[in-house]
């Protein structure tokens, strides 16, 4: 209803801290209740509280965080992006190529790895930026290229490295923390610091709440599409390059699905598939929700095929949440 | 008490031919009562007017009528039966059609199929697809419509997509008939045609409640005007027995002396030339100037390419040719970047479509032209970001609860003030607004046109797009008539009429 006489109940709180606590209650409270449940069930008590646990989930999940923060610009922007766990394998087998079979050295055999995805991401950019091709058969395209490209470069197999230096980024430590997590820590940041304080964040939500309106601000639209499917290239590439580190080996089949478990922490995490709006800090919260209930589950020892039903559950009743909360509001 | 009650008026609950009324209707939203005890009655062959500000209630009240809401309290009788409206279907089984302000047409779909929808003709599940183009073609040509039914309802303008709105709602023989501003998007002709095809429609006994803006369009064809303010109902009048004045006093519970404000300053020097501007579509070969401390009126009927001339002005349109000088000196505009540091804003014909960020709040809406101004750094200064938007808030006399108010419940003429405060932000010098009026209700609209006054004397130039002739006319130092794409003539202030528009506008 158009009225403005509808005042706001209750003097609400501006802090952007207070504002996202507010806005995630529920998936927050649902984290918390999760953890509490592991922390006491008598199966994982033992278990599931233990700090080197805890490493071992934020591990888990700092390849798919590293996608979804990438994919959720992507989302809010109006867009997605199939092509990440396509592009994990190819940088991955490209990056261990380099160092077994042309001898690089492993520092610009990793970058060359993580280039890998900022050109995909670059490419499925341009291509959806400046053409009306919907980034769903665009992404679906390179998605299947570059799963194949690994497949053809590989012939299938694992490009083997066994090098103590390889490993370092996937499963190394630095003062008794993950490498990997230190890495999703740092990029987590950056992206929140890119959506919240900076103007290409305003204009990611721009262009994904109203593209027409956004041309008419003189934003350009282009750019930013391209720069956002760009940084979730960057993403894939970098995720590909640790879980290839974590493997001793580049792998054709790495990152099979990766891009919907992605998109599962996205959507857990509140943000709206018909884009401009959505938070990187409900995204992390969906990545733990999936990571400590998988995590939880491997420690009851359920197997992992119910792990899956599991998982589509909890996104159905996510999704659901939102579902009912939109009604309110629009009521 | 008694003497009132053997009083009766002519028509009243005793007369037969009533067809629908709607008895102490209340609804309410969380917090706000919508609607509060109204009532409303319609007669076979009677165009009844629904008149209110924006937020008064008349589209809850009809779409109460329509079974898409549902009223706590209250009864609706039709032909003296109670009836129970619990949804769509059952407003369609009792006769009732509504042509909402939105089109609710199928892009991808005829428009035969359109019109046809739900109820195709043939039997079975195939519907016969020649037979309905035919059919649909006959309806469309008896109501006048120059309209082929084969089209694809994408392939039309907008104002020919609003009469097949209208002919679908036609079409189904109903014998109450609601639309919601049908004219906000169509030109004077076909403006013309659909009062000629309401008449036809009363005269066989259709009531017909009909939502506008548009005092003069009252006055042409409605017989009663009800009127609501604030989801309450204030009265009901016979057209012939009230006046404007008389209606927008009950309509906004004041009454507004000086509608248009408007003081003629003596122009400055020139601002802005355009020459020879084309698009190679829709604009061919626009010449026209603009000085300093003047608002140029651009008239003339929907399509003429107004809107298109001022895009491609700002840059939106690729491949427009033509030469642009401000103050003297030749520019280059390729972008609306190029046009916004070259001091042009543009506040776009289509608020929710062309401008607002609907879910986003009041704030984001009013900043997103000069973030820069606060976020540098990786650092964004939210107090300026509030001082700014502030500033805006208080400039138009916007009326919101917090700035955090999503902009989407606004109300129209709100909405319409973020946007033009967003480009005030620019600090333009010549500020070009489309339609700025449209859908708004006179309240706000009255305050539009003080602040356009108010801005001609800080310097900055206006050009305004308007279909409303009487806004046009009372507006501006001079106007401009377009028509396919062209300009026809300038008519100075003096001169203008409703009647010298015309004689240029029609083609």
């Amino acid at each position: 209803m158009s009225d403005t006489k509808k005042k706001g109940s209750a003097p609400v709180s501006t802090n952007p801290a207070m504002m996202f606590l507010r806005e995630n209650m529920g998936i927050i409270i649902a984290l918390f209740i999760l953890c509490i449940f592991l922390s006491v069930f008598p199966g994982t008590s033992s278990s599931f509280p233990t700090v080197k646990n805890m490493f071992n989930v934020l591990r888990q999940i700092s390849s798919n965080l590293l996608l979804a923060c990438g994919m959720t610009m992507v989302i809010i922007l109006g867009g997605i992006d199939l092509s990440v766990g396509s592009v994990i394998a190819l940088s991955g087998v490209l990056a261990a190529g380099c160092v077994s079979r042309y001898g690089m050295a492993i520092p610009p055999a990793m970058l060359i790895g993580v280039v890998i995805g900022v050109v995909i991401g670059m490419f499925n950019g341009i291509v959806v930026a400046k053409t009306t091709i919907p980034p769903f058969i665009v992404t679906l395209a390179t998605m299947n290229i570059a799963r194949g490209l690994a497949g053809v470069y590989t012939g299938g197999s694992p490009v083997r490295v066994v090098s103590k230096e390889w490993q370092f980024l996937g499963a190394g430590y630095i003062g008794g923390v993950p490498v990997p997590v230190i890495i999703m820590i740092i990029v987590f940041i950056i992206s929140v610091l890119i959506m919240n304080r900076t103007k290409i964040g305003r204009y990611i939500y721009a262009v994904g709440g109203n593209t027409l309106a956004a041309k008419f601000s003189g934003i350009s639209v282009w750019r930013v599409k391209f720069l956002v499917f760009t940084y979730s290239g960057l993403m894939a590439g970098l995720a590909g390059v640790i879980l290839a580190s974590r493997m001793y080996s580049g792998q054709p089949t790495a990152g099979e699905g990766a891009e919907m478990d992605a998109i599962a922490a996205v959507v857990v995490g509140g943000t709206s598939m018909s884009g401009g709006s959505g938070k990187l800090g409900g995204t992390l919260i969906g990545a733990l929700i999936i990571g400590i209930l998988s995590n939880g589950l491997n420690l009851m020892n359920v197997n992992s095929f119910w792990q899956t039903v599991v998982k589509g559950v909890v996104i159905l009743l996510a999704v659901f949440i939102d579902y009912i909360r939109n009604i309110k509001k629009a009521d | 008490m008694a003497p009132s009650l053997s009083i009766r008026e002519a028509g009243d609950d005793l007369s037969d031919n009533v067809i629908l009324k709607m008895k102490h209707i209340s609804k309410r939203f969380p917090g706000v009562y919508a609607l509060k005890d109204v009532s409303l009655d319609l007669r076979a062959g009677e165009v009844h007017a629904l008149l209110g500000e924006n937020g008064a209630g008349k589209s809850t009240l009809i779409k109460v009528l329509g079974g898409i809401y549902h009223a706590e309290e209250g009864e609706i009788e039709i032909d003296g039966k109670p009836v129970r409206i619990e949804s769509v279907q059952d407003a369609e089984k009792n006769g009732i059609a509504i042509i909402h302000q939105e089109l609710v047409l199928v892009p991808y779909m005829n428009v035969a199929e359109n019109i046809y929808l739900g109820r195709e003709p043939g039997k079975g599940f195939l519907a016969d697809r020649k037979q309905m183009i035919r059919e649909a073609q006959k309806i469309l040509d008896d109501l006048g419509m120059d309209i082929n039914a084969a089209s694809l309802v994408r392939d039309l303008p907008i104002a020919q997509q609003q009469m097949v709105e209208i002919t679908k709602a036609v079409s189904v023989n109903s014998r109450i008939l609601v639309m919601d501003e049908p004219t906000s998007s169509i030109s004077e002709k076909e403006v013309e045609n659909l009062f000629r095809i309401m008449r036809d429609l009363t005269k066989k006994g259709v009531g017909i409640i009909y939502i506008s803006h548009k005092m003069s369009e009252l006055e042409e064809i409605c017989d009663r005007v009800t009127v609501m303010r604030d989801g309450e109902y204030v009265d009901t009048k016979v057209v012939k027995e009230t006046n404007k004045d008389e209606l927008i006093a009950m309509m906004v519970g004041r009454t507004l002396t000086n509608y248009y404000v408007r003081d003629y300053l003596e122009p400055g020097e020139e601002l802005l030339r355009v020459e020879h501007l084309s698009d190679g579509h829709r604009v061919k070969d626009v010449s026209f100037e603009v000085r300093k401390g003047e608002i140029v009126g651009f008239a003339g009927l929907v399509g003429a390419g107004r809107s298109e001339t001022m895009q491609a002005l700002f840059g939106l349109t690729k491949g427009s040719k033509g030469d642009i000088y401000i103050k003297g000196q030749k520019v280059d505009i390729k972008t609306p970047n190029d046009a916004i540091s070259k001091g042009i804003a543009l506040v776009p014909e289509s608020r929710k479509e062309q401008g607002l960020y609907l879910i986003q709040d009041v704030r984001y809406n009013t900043t997103i032209e000069i973030l820069k101004e606060f976020i540098g750094h990786l650092n964004v200064n939210t107090k300026k970001e509030t001082e700014i938007t502030q500033k805006y808030i208080d400039m138009m006399k916007t009326k919101t609860p917090s700035q955090q108010q999503t902009i989407g419940n606004l109300s129209g003429g709100n909405q319409q003030k973020v946007m033009i405060g967003r480009w005030l932000s620019t600090n333009p010098e010549i500020l070009i607004l489309d339609e700025p009026t449209r859908g708004i209700d006179v309240g706000a609209k009255s305050e539009i046109y003080a602040i356009m006054n108010d801005l001609l004397k800080t310097g900055v130039s206006i050009i305004m797009i308007s279909s409303e002739l009487p806004e046009i006319i009372n507006m501006s130092d001079r106007v401009y008539v377009m028509a396919d794409g062209m300009v026809r003539g300038c008519i100075d202030h003096g001169e203008v009429s409703q009647e010298t528009i015309m004689q240029l506008a029609a083609i």
